[in-house]
């Protein structure tokens, strides 16, 4: 059996253990070591009913938080096998020795975003480099086995999808451009569409988007590309948006406006129960309703002045040395000014409960797939979905029947890159035009300039691009409704008929009914 | 700001290595990492004598600290490009390089794939279920936090690329792995450990200053020291 995965951050990881566990070898390839890969950028936590703080919590309140959160767009038995897996999974990693902090009743969890009890593990806000550390020394056992074959410094240069089954990928080497093919079964997990929007995320500059872009090419469905979550805190640095970790508020920071002068805390008045832990799209758009109100200043903050020291010191002392670093703003003595940054893709490469793309043989876990998120993701369950989805796509991958083996005319690579200064205009126009509000009008203007770009398509690798492009905004006109992320001004209202997938691939675009929800006892 | 920027070039791993110097205004504000994008993104742009400059290649990833990809030599200074403001460069002169330890793939691009061979050479791996204590888990968390982005290896008197010392980007992953270790049940690793790390350090410690994520990297060698040399395990 040959396996290949396509990136090296949590996602990746998880399914070349889950592998490896099984005596299955498998090709592990990503354009740059795993220590650069997004998943050390992550910060607040992971989510896991494990019940350690008191408060009666169950894999059912967890199950209904992500699906409440994502605007019931998720298909809920792929949320419930997340859910009912998530302690197991959290118990795992602390079994690789990530350094959760414990109590006598075992894991420490705080308050994430939409959810009503604290079920978020975490290690300060620097949750996802402590995973990704220890599941690179575990990984390593097996790559010193010779079960897992790095190829770091390698780029996706061709899928090989032949009567819609993939057999296959070529890979680039970004050091000797010499191009490798392997037949067999291909996991993706390649990260977020960021490459959509270069400069205006919070991510990494190498997930590009090139892989979906492939994708798309090649008869693969993608699905829900117009759900993209404008994280409420972020703050612009130079080339980049920065994260304020959703755990500033789950520790005790507030939003606020100055409203005739006198701060607002809006979120605090507006929704009584979880106040400034609302999920994060109904946060962001609070935000921006607020600051476009005549009587309101043009900006929010986050004021954390209030948390106790010895939470400054235990649970997010990396956080305020990124503060002050950056921004040169103490965080306890001064409020920071934040505003909504693009920071989660809830769409991607479609794929079923069991992780399986619209291709056989080939697969998607992590935020390149749209799995387990609906509508809006919740915090601490990326990190979940990540090494789950890696579980889970690992697991399908080896019982599937095997592929057919690349044939030696499709093996031929397609080397070409997106300039910079393409990126950058197809950039701009999305970044314009997929705000946290849209039009109709708006989205027509976005496709006629990206229509306007085709001519300065350079190469085959920036008119797939332009096409994902054309493709996340042909989503976002298709979906006639506000819901979750996506908010449309001529829409404002979720529609029932509405609540359905939208499926695009490179000759339609349609919407497609969520499974029906089994019972938990079939789905255990 | 006014700034001259000279860059060492190299076009592949065996052609010969040439400075380029180019003239560029860029805001105080931004780093040497988002002004190597800006760099980049200019279509036509040309050094001092008037030749193109074309695409630098140099790594990134994160932009704020978090990955260590963009290492490299700042006016001599192994550090990361992200946290590098050019307002701290007063006079506008930037002299940016390769890491020399490593061999240069591209320009500003080195193959660090060497620290990674060295920690799989090392058995960096628990050999059985962590054993979790609250008296390590603040040394276990420092020794994750690091990068692999080689600044310490670069400034480091004892360790080359081909040697048999492997430097601090070995011992401070390797202390939350000898963090664990116990009478009965020592880790493969503690053996490899005297041969490639304890041997062979000099104990210099640059590589303690020169951190990017600041690491107590004396803490951590002290510490790996006692378990696997000195059999001191925790309890």
């Amino acid at each position: 059996m040959s396996i290949t995965i396509i990136g090296a951050g949590l996602a990746g990881l998880s399914a070349a253990l889950t592998l490896a566990e099984q005596g299955v070898s498998c090709n592990l390839v990503s354009a740059q070591a795993s220590e650069r890969a997004q998943s050390v950028m992550a910060e607040g936590g992971i989510n896991a009913s494990l019940d350690t703080m008191g408060e009666d919590d169950a894999v059912t309140y967890h199950f209904e938080d992500t699906m409440r959160g994502g605007v019931n767009l998720a298909d809920p038995n792929a949320v419930w096998g997340l859910c009912q897996n998530a302690p197991a999974v959290v118990r795992r990693l602390y079994a690789l020795g990530v350094p959760f902090s414990t109590n006598e009743r075992g894991i420490v969890q705080r308050n994430f975003g939409g959810q009503k009890k604290k079920r978020t593990a975490f290690v300060k806000s620097s949750t996802g480099k402590m995973l990704m550390t220890a599941l690179i020394d575990e990984v390593r056992k097996y790559e010193a086995g010779g079960l897992v074959r790095r190829f770091a410094h390698h780029r996706v240069s061709a899928l090989h999808i032949e009567s819609n089954a993939c057999r296959g990928v070529t890979v680039t080497d970004d050091y000797t451009n010499e191009a490798l093919t392997f037949s067999g079964s291909v996991i993706l997990a390649c990260g977020g569409m960021n490459g959509l929007f270069e400069g205006l995320t919070t991510g990494t500059t190498q997930n590009t988007a090139d892989v979906a872009a492939l994708c798309l090419e090649n008869g693969v469905e993608l699905a829900n590309l117009e759900f993209i979550q404008y994280h409420p805190t972020t703050i612009g640095i130079s080339g980049k948006r920065l994260l304020v970790s959703e755990a500033a508020r789950g520790e005790g920071g507030r939003l606020f406006v100055r409203k005739n002068g006198k701060p607002w805390y809006f979120m605090e008045e507006k929704y009584p129960e979880l106040k400034n832990l609302m999920p994060r799209d109904v946060v962001s758009a609070e935000m921006t309703a607020v600051t476009a109100m005549p009587e309101c200043e043009n900006q929010v903050y986050l004021d954390m002045t209030g948390i106790a020291r010895d939470v400054w010191k235990t649970r997010l002392s990396d956080l305020r040395e990124q503060l002050v670093h950056y921004l040169h703003i103490d965080p306890a003595k001064a409020p920071v000014p934040v505003s909504p940054g693009i920071h989660y893709f809830m769409g991607g490469i479609w794929v079923d409960e069991q992780h399986r793309t619209s291709a056989a043989n080939l697969y998607a876990a992590g935020e390149c797939a749209c799995q387990y998120h609906g509508a809006n993701r919740l915090g601490g369950n990326s990190l979940l979905g990540a090494v789950y989805g890696g579980m889970v796509a690992a697991q399908t991958a080896m019982s599937d029947p095997e592929t057919d083996r690349v044939s030696p005319e499709q093996a031929e690579e397609q080397n070409a890159e997106v300039s910079p200064s393409f990126r950058a205009r197809v950039s701009a126009v999305l970044g314009a035009y997929l705000k946290i509000l849209r039009s109709e009008s708006g989205l027509r203007q976005a496709l006629e300039e990206l229509n306007a770009l085709s001519a300065a398509a350079g190469n085959p690798a920036e008119v797939r691009l332009l096409r994902l492009a054309a493709a996340t905004v042909n989503c976002a006109l298709f979906r006639k409704e506000s819901r979750g992320a996506h908010r449309r001004t001529d829409y404002p209202v979720a529609e029932r008929g509405c609540q359905k997938q939208t499926i695009v691939t490179n000759t339609e675009i349609f919407y497609r009914e969520i499974p029906e929800r089994r019972s938990h006892e079939a789905i255990d | 700001m006014k700034l001259l920027i000279e860059i060492l070039r190299q076009a592949s791993r065996t052609s010969a290595p040439y400075k380029q110097t180019i003239a560029y205004e860029a805001p105080p504000e931004d780093t040497v990492a988002t002004l190597l994008k800006r760099l980049n993104s200019e279509e036509k742009l040309t050094d001092t004598s008037k030749s193109p400059v074309g695409s630098i290649y140099w790594q990134c990833s994160c932009l704020q600290k978090k990955c260590g990809a963009c290492a490299m030599r700042i006016n001599g200074t192994p550090r990361l490009a992200c946290d590098a403001k050019l307002g701290e460069f007063k006079r506008g002169r930037l002299v940016l390089e390769p890491l020399k330890k490593f061999p240069t793939v591209r320009d500003l691009i080195v193959d660090r794939g060497v620290m990674m061979e060295n920690l799989k050479a090392i058995h960096n791996w628990l050999e059985q279920s962590a054993r979790q204590s609250e008296k390590t888990v603040d040394l276990r968390y420092d020794a994750s936090r690091c990068l692999q982005c080689g600044c310490c290896l670069e400034v480091c008197p004892n360790f080359t690329a081909d040697g048999s010392f492997y430097g601090a980007a070995a011992f401070v992953p390797a202390s939350r792995i000898l963090a664990q270790a116990e009478k009965d049940n020592p880790q493969a690793l503690a053996a490899y450990y005297k041969e490639n790390i304890f041997s062979g350090c000099g104990k210099s410690l640059s590589c303690h200053h020169i951190c990017p994520a600041e690491i107590d990297v004396e803490h951590k060698l002290a510490n790996a020291n006692a378990v696997a040399v000195w059999k001191r395990y925790f309890r």
